[in-house]
């Protein structure tokens, strides 16, 4: 069809200028910003919990939640509210550091995929297609029987999950722009291969994998408070949302209130990331979208 | 299209047999001694070399390699470690339960997922496809074990609506225990349809054809479900097939919290028992599951698709 | 050219804008367009001139950021601006058709032609199979070789003419009578457009439907129309018979743009003649007439006032504050 008549290309939208307030003018990335700042904000606060979180209390044994305790306590008579508030510690803690960590991991493997002569690439992507054949818990129960449950393995779990598809789209970008104009310019000057690297692909590739990154925090979340529940993550007696949900699910019939206390911060956590992302990537990279 | 069937098949044959690999560079890449782990601290040292000795742990790696391949090869993952039975016999005996819970879970996820896809796509921007896009978000973000220990808190406990445990008996009493199970696990699936139909029938509501449908006044609603879901719906079944595998993962936790028998089940308990022959079976053999279902979702792709199936014909 | 019969289709003064960030784009201004029975008329316009606007506009199958502001698009005695996307389901595909440009993307690919076929003559009230037996014989029609086992395959198995001539079967299988041809034979190689053109005609003779034909080949409008309407930037800004507007245009654009034409050209040249400047920006319109910026004859009067649709030559309508001035040739 043709008609310049139709709409020309519609100019960007009048928005508030600056990164936040564009955010924050969405509905959802503010509803994120704040449960997100709730979850942070209980992780910073922890030190002033009101009790000791590991503390055992056998006369204060399942008590429900009063003024005391805000949340209750567990079967061992610990204060619930103060377990939470150093769970959100472990939970950011290891998503956030996983997070990275696969990040990091993702980056260095797709670069070299994408740089790297073809074998090097089609083994690298075999290797992370069966890597993705293995269905997630599986991997982890596997790994897991043989390092033992440990914070550390949760972490190589998440890497081994979600490290491979940052690979994947860095990969793909390197691809996309090994043949860029600016590139080969900048080799046919000479450019060294980390200069290149630096210079012009981290900046180019960065912005997207991070939101990728920020959506996927829930999912890293969601790992360690399985594992943890499965008694395969973090050891008591340190705290995480995961022993706290398992412990209330073994009393489940008598004290709701440890299943509450366990639960709803996993809710709250993987809500404000997913919502946060969505605004990320809605408001910086719309083409994300059909990811 | 048999060459495209031989193509795809091989691929897939390749991804498990790297993934045999890849267990096996695992098992002695990753730290930790994993004769000690299985036997226990309080093992002795004869114990462990003789264990190891079973094992084939004191044969050089090569030897180990081929022997793993070529047992996996013969349907040969080993025997239970506390009753002797062949290992494979022991899963196969537990995954129609998983397999009815993963059937029941995609029920509960495929029509509704299909309909709120379409619907929103329709109705592009109204307060119907935001609240649809929020809530899909939503489900899918909230990990599925706190929704199967929320929905037995106050479906199972409080109101008493289904048992609380067990798989039951006979097909009424089967079904009514697999309701909350089946939702527990499909429910992150029914935002996730919603949202890659909804995408997908966006892109396809764009073409010249549905325009060219339009214009000999057929109804919108045989224009949706019709002309424009047939070729949506292509890509989802893809994400389809791979969610069925995935959802072994999620099969785990909804079998620990809901009592049932199944794969997850065994698993969790062998790694209780340190019943290690059982979880490298496991992994494998839902690994196995996961690869299969992902090739049968392409090729049914190729087989409903008419461009597709011409193509790869030729 | 007298018309005695009334319309098929009368446009009055329509006007149409489109709401785009950037403020009202107006995209149809005060357009003036009549198709009689049996009439072959081409609208001819390029790129950005609104025909497709205007078509959209009469199938109503508008875009929904786009807005009819004024006048009336008549058919068989209704408004077919009253009466909507929804009313106006109940006309399309029976008493107004449409043959869309691209014949590889206008048929569903994953529905056999036979489906398609079928699924279009939702109105009759007939079995599957007599609807089937329409379909066929309609193929045939126009001219599909090999019908009856071909009409179960899919549209990628046909060949781009071969697609276009189910496009138009389809069209015209329902006898309507106004068909609307939205550039049918520009993705086609030129054998093949001349081939379907004399398919079109015989069709239409046999069917005796009118058609709005959109085009920008000059060549096939002489070779197919009765009328031509030629559209500039919005407006309708010339319309009569054929051949005398094409003998004597009397709009300066019409005039420039027959000039332009590469078929027209008689002398070898290397350089293709064309028309200075560009298009005005609908948003923000200059005053005056709208084609002045780039008219070589404009001055003080046509850059103040908007020119009235008036007669000249053997045209009906010519939008031009001096429609009898020597034609204006082209610099070479």
């Amino acid at each position: 069809m043709s008609s310049a008549a139709e709409p020309s290309p519609p100019s960007r939208r009048r928005r508030p200028q600056g990164a936040l307030s564009r955010l924050v003018s969405d509905p959802l990335g503010l509803a994120g910003l704040a449960l997100i700042v709730l979850t942070v904000g209980a992780a910073l606060l922890a030190d002033f919990a009101p009790f000791e979180p590991s503390k055992l209390s056998p006369a204060n044994r399942f008590m429900a939640p009063s003024g005391l305790h805000w949340l209750g306590t567990d079967n061992l008579g610990r204060d619930l509210f103060s377990r939470v508030l150093h769970g959100a510690r472990i939970a950011l803690a290891i998503s956030i550091g996983a997070t990275a960590l696969s990040l990091a991991v993702g980056l260095v493997l797709g670069i070299v995929a994408g740089f790297g002569p073809r074998w090097l690439d089609s083994l690298l992507l075999l290797v992370m297609d069966a890597m993705n054949s293995i269905p997630t818990v599986m991997l982890a129960l596997l790994l897991i029987t043989y390092t033992g449950p440990s914070l550390w393995a949760v972490v190589l779990v998440v890497v081994l999950v979600n490290g491979p598809g940052y690979a994947r789209i860095a990969r793909t970008h390197v691809l996309a722009l090994r043949s860029a104009e600016f590139i080969e310019a900048e080799r046919a000057l000479g450019a060294r291969f980390p200069r290149i690297v630096f210079f012009h692909i981290l900046p180019n590739i960065l912005g997207p994998l991070l939101i990728l990154a920020a959506m996927d925090i829930p999912i890293v979340v969601g790992i360690e408070a399985g594992l943890s529940f499965l008694g395969m993550g973090v050891r008591p007696p340190t705290p995480s949302w995961g022993t706290i949900l398992f412990d209330g699910f073994s009393y489940i019939r008598d004290s709701v209130w440890m299943v509450v206390a366990g639960g709803l911060p996993i809710v709250v956590t993987a809500l404000g990331f997913t919502f946060l992302g969505e605004a990320l990537r809605d408001t910086f990279d719309p083409k994300l979208a059909k990811r | 299209m048999l060459s495209y069937i031989a193509r795809r098949v091989t691929l897939a044959i390749i991804v498990i047999l790297t993934v045999i690999a890849a267990m096996f560079v695992m098992m002695h890449a990753v730290p930790g001694d994993a004769v000690r782990t299985a036997l226990g601290p309080r093992a002795s040292e004869a114990m462990v070399e003789a264990y190891r000795a079973r094992l084939g742990l004191d044969q050089p790696v090569w030897v180990q390699i081929l022997r793993y391949f070529g047992a996996i090869l013969r349907g040969d993952l080993g025997q239970d470690a506390i009753s002797g039975t062949p290992v494979l016999q022991v899963i196969l005996s537990q995954l129609p339960d998983t397999l009815y819970l993963i059937a029941g879970a995609m029920l509960v996820a495929v029509i509704p997922g299909i309909h709120l896809g379409v619907v929103s796509a329709t109705h592009r921007g109204s307060l119907f496809d935001r609240v649809t896009s929020v809530l899909s978000v939503s489900v899918m973000a909230v990990p599925s074990f706190v929704i199967a220990i929320y929905l037995l808190l106050i479906f199972s406990i409080r109101l008493g609506w289904f048992p609380a445990i067990g798989s039951g008996d006979g097909l009424a009493d089967k079904l009514h225990r697999l309701v909350l199970p089946s939702i527990a696990l499909g429910l992150a699936w029914i935002g996730y349809l919603a949202r890659i139909l909804r995408a997908s029938m966006l892109e396809v509501m764009a073409e010249n054809h549905v325009r060219t449908a339009r214009a000999f006044g057929i109804s919108q609603r045989r224009i949706m479900y019709d002309y424009v879901l047939r070729i949506a719906i292509l890509p989802t079944i893809t994400v389809l097939g791979m969610g069925i595998g995935q959802m072994i993962s999620g099969a785990v936790f909804a079998e620990i919290v809901f009592g049932r028998p199944g794969v997850g089940k065994l698993v969790y308990d062998a790694i209780a028992n340190r019943n290690y022959p059982i979880v490298t079976g496991t992994v494998l053999l839902t690994t196995g599951f996961f690869v299969l279902v992902s090739l049968l979702a392409d090729l049914l792709i190729a087989f409903l698709d008419p461009r597709v199936r011409n193509v790869i014909s030729r | 050219m007298t018309r005695s019969r009334d319309p098929v289709l009368s446009v009055e003064g329509l006007s149409l804008s489109y709401d785009t960030p950037n403020g009202e784009l107006l995209a149809l201004r005060d357009v003036n367009l009549t198709i009689g029975p049996g009439e072959i008329v081409g609208l001819v316009g390029e790129s950005g001139s609104g025909k497709s606007s205007l078509m959209q506009a009469i199938l109503q199958l508008m875009p929904a950021a786009a807005r009819v502001t004024g006048g009336r698009i008549l058919f068989e005695g209704r408004d077919l601006v009253q009466l909507g996307p929804h009313g106006m389901s109940g006309l399309l595909g029976d008493r107004i058709s449409v043959v869309f440009q691209d014949p590889m993307t206008s048929l569903n690919p994953v529905l056999t032609i036979g489906r398609q076929m079928i699924d279009i003559q939702h109105r009759r009230p007939e079995s599957r199979a007599a609807k089937r037996r329409r379909a066929v014989e309609m193929l045939r029609r126009v001219r599909i070789p090999d019908v009856e086992s071909r009409i179960d395959r899919y549209p990628h198995e046909f060949s781009g003419g071969m697609r276009q001539r189910i496009a138009i079967a389809m069209a015209l299988m329902a006898e309507p009578a106004l068909l609307v041809a939205d550039e049918p034979t520009t993705a086609l190689d030129a054998t093949l457009e001349i081939a379907t053109i004399k398919l079109l005609r015989e069709l239409q003779q046999e069917i005796g439907c009118a058609i709005l034909f959109i085009t920008h080949h000059l060549g096939v409008v002489a070779e197919l129309c009765d009328r031509i309407d030629i559209m500039y930037a919005g407006e309708l800004v010339e319309s009569g018979p054929v051949m005398p507007v094409f003998r004597d245009p009397r709009h300066p654009y019409t005039q420039l743009l027959f000039a332009c034409d590469p078929a027209q050209i008689r002398e070898a040249t290397r350089h293709l003649p064309a028309i200075g400047g560009g298009l005005p920006d609908l948003i923000d319109l200059p005053q005056g007439c709208i084609f002045a910026p780039r008219c070589p004859r404009a001055d003080q009067t046509c850059r103040r006032l908007h020119p009235a649709d008036r007669p000249a030559g053997r045209s009906e309508l010519v939008r031009c504050h001096y429609p009898d001035a020597p034609r204006l040739e082209v610099a070479r």
